[in-house]
């Protein structure tokens, strides 16, 4: 049920010729009781699924905007068993997937089988973990595939062909296509070759593609979207509800409907 | 003992390359160049020049005849690994990696440094060999080893100081890492201990291990035997592994390495992550880490810089799981004793990791026989740190018995 539900909701939007747009948010930032009406407000928005970040003392795939947020959170006493608990309340009436983004060692230090058994009765569809890569994911798999949660691959632009190829074939949920060479944080443009990038992914992924890591505008929405089947943006959504800009996160998730 | 790492580059259960994507292609680059390195007599033969010309190897094993005395122990030998250029072990590794550099078509290099010592050494052999070099720096070491910030400027290096967490290695590994994630098509990270993503720990490993080779056969020639026991300081683990790794057959020589005590096990202010954390990853390997309930990384404490870091080497995690090594802990106060009964024994200011490594003799004196051989790895010397040795002293560590 966890995964077919991110399954379905991609699908919903390619029938109506959409393209779906997921925004993070960093878990415990502007404290944790506020979680679960935010994750409302990104539904209500038009949210195709949400990236929940777990925060980890050393992120080292993300830039300055999601680090401090992840300090925030730890500071306000964030903990893995304290997000998940308060997912879990509103896991029935909830139609909006979730996607929990961490690195490994709060789940580790978890136990690797609990934390899957755990998101699947929070109602967690998948999981994203930038920093295992295909050669490590032997650590997990196995749990994940047991509880149906999805574990979602990262491609990068420096991936060799063989190494999209193997991605492509095993992501579930979608397969998340990293644009820039670097971390999480807002860019100004993207390279050249973005485009041709993409729809080769397109080409070979049986799941959505997804593009994500820089996008931070309504414009980068729109122009990323077109070669895809849409986008992740973070930071500049974790900016946002930091500064209490509700408005700003509803337009750059409505400029989907214009993509 | 099987030969450690495996293809994938583990270590029993420990090890590995956790590292995103974007990494990825460069590591398996890495690899192979360094294998195919490894098997060519042309770049082994470049290193052996450089090392004995440049860096000034072999370094000698010194009898420290008025310590042994001193502490009415064992024969106690320091490997002088105080001598090499740049004056600690890690040039060692970098020249290495910096040959392979070149190797792999790069002519920009990024490197985190804790005490300083690997970022001048990384920016001593980007000055040798014409590379490009930027050296990540905690805010906190920035401030205690200022004197290496400006010497690392003064080979021609930018240093980028680190604001993030308490600003010490830890997070100068993190930035370096993200500044390398960014870079990865044209940089090569040298990575200065033996931690990190499988092949780091494999080739600072053998970079180091000329310690333990080279240890080996002086000690024969100045004892007709092996010692009865090794000690070297760890942090990351590269100077321990380097003398270690040698040894590591020869199960009648014990080993101890020693960790970064802080102001007490207890006090919770250490970086003893092998003696009190538990296994968990960081920095692209799975070691043990010192670590809450919730997998956060806790910050360490020590007063040496090149110490104060919260995770190890996995090879080191691996040969503790074994039982083949003994890791134990010395304090920031028993350390900065030790810098001193060095100094005035033998006129050796060690450096402050070092230090660490000649406090434990202290300990192990007792417990072994007048006949014994001791050998100590004295990884660096003390002149970068005898600002904070004399800051200790002012603000209460009394230096005078
Ligand atoms: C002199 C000296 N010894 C030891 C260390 C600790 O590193 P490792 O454990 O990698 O030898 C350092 C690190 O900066 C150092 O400068």
């Amino acid at each position: 049920m966890t995964k077919a539900k991110l399954d379905t909701a991609f699908q919903t939007v390619e029938k109506v010729g959409e393209k779906a747009f997921v925004p993070y948010i960093m878990a415990g930032d502007g404290g944790l009781e506020n979680l679960n009406e935010s994750i409302r407000f990104l539904a209500e928005s038009g949210a195709t699924a949400i990236e929940l970040g777990l925060p980890f003392s050393d992120p080292v795939a993300d830039g300055p905007t999601i680090q401090a947020a992840g300090i925030r959170a730890l500071e306000a006493g964030t903990t893995v068993q304290a997000v998940l608990d308060e997912v879990a309340k509103e896991k029935d009436n909830r139609m909006i997937p979730l996607v929990i983004m961490t690195y490994l060692n709060p789940i580790f230090a978890y136990g690797v089988e609990a934390f899957a058994q755990s998101c699947e009765a929070a109602g967690i569809s998948g999981l994203i973990l930038p920093d295992l890569p295909l050669e490590e994911e032997g650590l997990v798999v196995k749990a994940l595939k047991k509880h149906n949660i999805a574990l979602i691959r990262l491609v990068a632009l420096t991936s060799t062909q063989e190494r999209i190829q193997a991605l492509a074939e095993r992501s579930e949920g979608f397969l998340y296509a990293v644009t820039v060479a670097g971390t999480t944080g807002e860019r100004a443009s993207f390279v050249n070759q973005i485009g041709a990038h993409l729809q080769a992914l397109k080409e070979i992924s049986k799941a959505p593609v997804l593009a994500g890591f820089g996008v931070s505008t309504p414009e980068h929405v729109k122009e990323l979207s077109q070669y895809c089947d849409g986008v992740v943006v973070g930071s500049k959504i974790v900016d946002a509800l930091n500064r209490g800009d509700k408005q700003q996160v509803a337009d750059l998730i409505a400029s989907r409907k214009e993509a | 003992m099987a030969t450690y790492p495996t293809e994938t580059g583990h270590y029993g259960d420990f090890g590995g390359r956790f590292v995103p994507e974007t990494l990825m292609p460069a590591i398996l680059e890495l690899e192979k160049a360094f294998k195919e390195a490894k098997e060519d007599e042309g770049f082994q033969e470049e290193m052996r020049y450089y090392l004995k010309q440049y860096v000034g190897r072999e370094t000698p094993l010194y009898y420290a005849e008025r310590l042994s005395k001193h502490l009415d122990g064992p024969r106690i030998y320091l490997k002088r690994e105080d001598l090499n250029h740049t004056g600690a072990h890690k040039i060692n590794n970098t020249i290495g990696q910096a040959l392979l550099t070149q190797r792999m078509g790069k002519k920009k290099v990024v490197a985190e440094t804790g005490a300083g010592q690997h970022g001048v050494a990384t920016a001593t052999v980007s000055a040798l060999l014409g590379l490009e070099c930027i050296i990540f720096m905690g805010k906190e070491d920035v401030r205690r080893q200022a004197l290496n910030v400006y010497r690392m400027e003064l080979l021609g290096a930018q240093v980028v100081s680190v604001d993030q967490g308490n600003g010490t290695l830890k997070d100068a590994v993190n930035e370096a890492m993200r500044y390398w994630t960014a870079n990865v098509e044209d940089t090569h990270y040298i990575f200065g201990t033996a931690a990190g993503p499988h092949p780091f720990p494999q080739i600072v490993r053998d970079f180091q291990r000329i310690i333990g080779d080279e240890t080996r056969k002086q000690v024969i020639e100045a004892e007709g035997k092996l010692p009865e026991a090794v000690v070297a300081c760890v942090g990351g683990g590269s100077n321990a592994i380097g003398m270690f790794y040698p040894f590591v057959d020869d199960l009648d020589v014990k080993m101890y390495g020693v960790e970064a005590g802080g102001k007490g096990l207890l006090s919770g202010m250490h970086a003893a992550s092998l003696t009190e954390g538990k296994a968990g990853i960081l920095h692209g390997s799975l070691s043990y880490l010192l670590q809450n309930e919730d997998g956060q990384v806790q910050e360490p404490h020590s007063i040496s810089a090149g110490l104060d870091y919260p995770g190890v080497g996995p090879e080191h995690s691996y040969l503790k799981d074994a039982g083949r090594v003994t890791y134990d802990a010395i304090t920031d106060e028993e350390a900065l004793e030790a810098v001193r009964m060095l100094s005035r024994t033998e006129g050796i200011i060690p450096a402050l990791e070092s230090a660490h490594a000649v406090a434990y003799c202290k300990k192990l004196a007792p417990v072994m026989n007048k006949e014994d051989v001791l050998v100590v790895c004295l990884s660096g010397r003390g002149d970068k740190d005898v600002n904070t040795i004399r800051e200790a002293h002012e603000t209460g560590g009394d230096l005078h018995d």
